[in-house]
């Protein structure tokens, strides 16, 4: 048993801190927003080339690095504090494991080396305009022809939908209900039927889109987890994703402390920083107390989905997911009341987290969805 | 990063269990899932004899160093040796105050005299500890010691008062801080002595809780006695010593605590199997939620047991005495809504309380014994957020 990081992660962690102060900034965000672009294509570039992120969780034969999703973690938190807004946790968190839980040998041989060079970036699209998490939610469906698989339906909240080079999509074959009949295909973004479109958001850190298929055709080899319970396969995928979600979770609100703290230093009000009245400290040691904690479940989590322990990282990923969204909005509201008056103004930055608090709350999953599926594992 | 064991961390956890299934049966059955906070004074006289079984098997102190009389095991290993002494319903143990507070504080400050007469009695469970820290004026804000010692001769001489004391009554030492500069102020001139419990000059007067129980008391020393030699880390440096005594907490014992809390939420959701609100949406979510945050708990302190000896244990090393306890207020409300109406029915005439009902009560003074909520949010936002004392 030993629960922290080593050298090499928390070198990454510094590594990654550099970079993203310099290059992900909030100037950038303002000035980004209202344009066209989706993300900083050259930045992302930058971390695929420079930095080798996007190779992390790709095994060595695809020309990855072969790691886990613990090691992924320093990544995922400076990101989350730096409010990163590239395509990398729809393409590493969602995409990539998908194919390593589901893919072929093919689309792993054809797909992963492209991502992990930074040249194709991925999503995975299930969720629908009912907003529902639950699998037996998902309406989308697919008929079988001949080899062929044809798609119909609308994914909503699909992170990066727009930009995506590939989208991972679940389905249910016509006519069945519930769990049963569940597939994943992966479909090339500019595919024959497919319309993309993207939704404005509150959070404008991240990108959502909505995907429309009407009659898109793939082949049997779009298949992912051909051999498996799709409905299984999805679930572990939203899993290891809600475990990462939660690492950036915890550094958002990290920075949302370390952003309140550092302004109660130098807001003086009667004649002294009003970080020396108790009333701003004791909010400043339950940010604290919040944001420890959710590292602490976050961190197991994705233990548990570094060492395949599914079972357990069904529980804990809920429970991180669960935890961290109510942590990360506690902390972002907080510095918000903190900050005082300018905490309300676009200028000062912690709006952005307030806003990305409240969309990372509602992607993966719901505390309160989260914590009845923990009811449920606890027997409940 | 890895919460799984060694091999040999495995054979160490079935030692452990070999030794509870031996032993924790027959007269010790009864003690299951008894004592520790809340339900302290149960069975006390059985727990002293558990206590002296388990050091005769060379179970108790598992983590001081083998010259101490302990087994000098790992963190690890104790983080196993909580969970199995859990899993077997060990009660709550008899010595933990001579175990984690008297006993690492001798180890670090005191003499090699002191360390010879102490320490065995410890780690055979034939003596017991309780802490004199408190006193009516000195809570939160302990450094405002008023009772004092003088040297008469080859004693000290104590006069003043204690409160909060818990088992003082079965102590036979009791570690007391007393002011031993009559003109020193504040965290200046105060002693860490030894005292023994069993002399003329200590009266305990028991403390009847809000639960009905006492098992605090308020300790009077008038003209009580202890040598000269009993002071711990040099006379006027007690302060020094008290602190260390403190931040030699690193969380391996509040997993026997978590132990306790999670027999507890067992009972819980057993309750609300049995009573239907299992099926109620909202006490499924506050359920949950308890069954997160004591995983927490746990994953909190192995964190920081993970953190390598003598490093700084970090800003998470600040918030266990928060988290517990804000867990455990919750919890006791929580406790309290499942068994609904039932709640406020006792086991027993006149006031025999069920283990949730005393948690329900008892959690009250967890946010605030050992230094309130409210200081721990100082301590937290002055040492591990650097923000300023005024």
């Amino acid at each position: 048993m030993h629960f922290r990081f080593n050298e090499e992660q928390l070198e990454l962690g510094r590594a990654a801190r550099r970079f993203l102060e310099v290059e992900s900034t909030t100037d950038k965000l303002r000035a980004a927003f209202g344009s066209d672009e989706l993300y900083d294509a050259e930045l992302y570039r930058r971390i695929a080339e420079e930095l080798g992120w996007l190779a992390l969780l790709i095994p060595e034969e695809y020309d990855g690095l072969g790691l886990t999703a613990v090691d992924l973690m320093p990544i995922l938190e400076e990101m989350g504090r730096s409010l990163y807004r590239g395509p990398f946790f729809s393409t590493v968190c969602l995409g990539v494991n998908a194919l390593l839980l589901g893919g072929s040998a093919a689309q792993k041989e054809e797909i992963l080396p492209l991502v992990a060079a930074g040249e194709e970036t991925l999503t995975l699209a299930y969720s629908e305009p009912h907003g529902r998490h639950e699998i037996d939610a998902i309406e989308t469906h697919f008929e079988e022809r001949g080899d062929e698989f044809v798609l119909h339906g609308v994914k909503r909240y699909v992170l990066d939908g727009v930009s995506a080079d590939r989208v991972i999509v679940a389905a249910r074959s016509k006519g069945s209900v519930g769990e049963e009949g569940i597939r994943l295909f992966v479909v090339p973004g500019d595919a024959e039927g497919l319309t993309r479109k993207r939704l404005p958001t509150l959070d404008i850190s991240r990108n959502e889109a909505e995907l429309i298929f009407e009659g898109v055709r793939v082949g049997r080899d779009a298949v992912v987890g051909a051999d498996l319970d799709g409905a299984a396969l999805l679930e572990s995928i939203l899993d290891r994703a809600r475990a990462a979600l939660a690492v950036e979770q915890v550094g958002g609100a990290e920075r949302c402390l370390d952003m309140a703290v550092a302004y109660s230093l130098e807001r003086k009000q009667f004649g002294r920083p009003i970080g020396s009245f108790q009333a701003i400290k004791h909010k400043a040691a339950d940010m604290l107390w919040k944001v420890e904690s959710a590292r602490s479940i976050a961190y197991a989590a994705n233990v548990a989905a570094a060492s395949d322990d599914g079972l357990l990282l069904r529980e804990l990923a809920s429970s991180a997911k669960a935890y961290a969204s109510d942590a990360y909005f506690f902390c972002a509201s907080e510095n918000i009341q903190i900050h005082g008056g300018v905490g309300f103004t676009w200028e000062y930055d912690p709006h952005f987290y307030f806003k990305r608090a409240k969309a990372s709350e509602e992607l993966l999953g719901h505390a309160d969805f989260h914590r009845e599926r923990v009811a449920r594992a606890m027997g409940l | 990063m890895d919460l799984s064991f060694s091999k040999e961390e495995e054979a160490f956890r079935r030692e452990v269990r070999a030794f509870l299934e031996d032993n924790l049966k027959g007269d010790f059955e009864k003690l299951k899932g008894r004592g520790g906070p809340g339900d302290e004074h149960s069975f006390v006289e059985e727990r002293i004899e558990w206590g002296k079984v388990m050091g005769r098997a060379g179970w108790n102190c598992i983590g001081w160093p083998k010259e101490h009389g302990g087994r000098g095991v790992s963190l690890n290993e104790e983080v196993i040796f909580n969970e199995e002494y859990v899993r077997a319903g060990g009660p709550g143990r008899i010595g933990h105050i001579g175990e984690t507070l008297l006993g690492p504080t001798l180890i670090h400050f005191g003499t090699e005299e002191q360390k010879k007469r102490f320490l065995p009695p410890i780690v055979s469970g034939e003596e017991l500890w309780c802490q004199g820290y408190s006193e009516p004026n000195a809570g939160s804000d302990l450094a405002n010691i008023q009772t004092k010692a003088r040297l008469v001769g080859d004693e000290w001489v104590i006069e003043g008062q204690k409160i909060w004391t818990s088992l003082a009554h079965w102590s036979d030492w009791c570690f007391v801080l007393c002011r031993t500069d009559p003109d020193s102020e504040r965290h200046r001139g105060i002693s860490y002595l030894l005292v023994p419990m069993d002399q003329p000059g200590i009266e305990i007067v028991p403390i009847e809780q809000m639960t009905g129980d006492s098992e605090f008391a308020e300790v009077f020393f008038d003209g009580a006695k202890t040598h000269k030699d009993n002071v711990v880390g040099g006379v006027n440096e007690g302060w020094k010593v008290a602190m260390g005594t403190l931040a030699f907490e690193r969380g391996a014992s509040t997993l026997g605590q978590q132990a306790q809390f999670e027999r507890e939420l067992n009972l819980v959701i057993s309750a609300a199997k049995e009573n239907g609100r299992a099926r109620d949406p909202q006490i499924r979510q506050r359920l949950a939620d308890a069954y997160i945050g004591l995983r927490i708990l746990r994953y909190n302190a192995l964190r920081i047991l993970s953190v390598q000896e003598g490093a700084d244990l970090g800003r998470e090393g600040s918030i266990s005495k928060l988290a517990w306890s804000n867990w455990h207020r919750d919890f006791g409300k929580l406790a309290m809504d499942v068994l609904g109406l039932e709640a406020n029915i006792a086991e027993g005439a006149p006031y025999e309380l069920n283990l949730l009902q005393k948690a329900y009560l008892f959690s009250r003074s967890d946010t605030i014994y050992a230094g309130t909520n409210e200081i721990q949010r100082n301590i937290i936002a002055e040492r591990a957020l650097g923000m300023p004392k005024v």
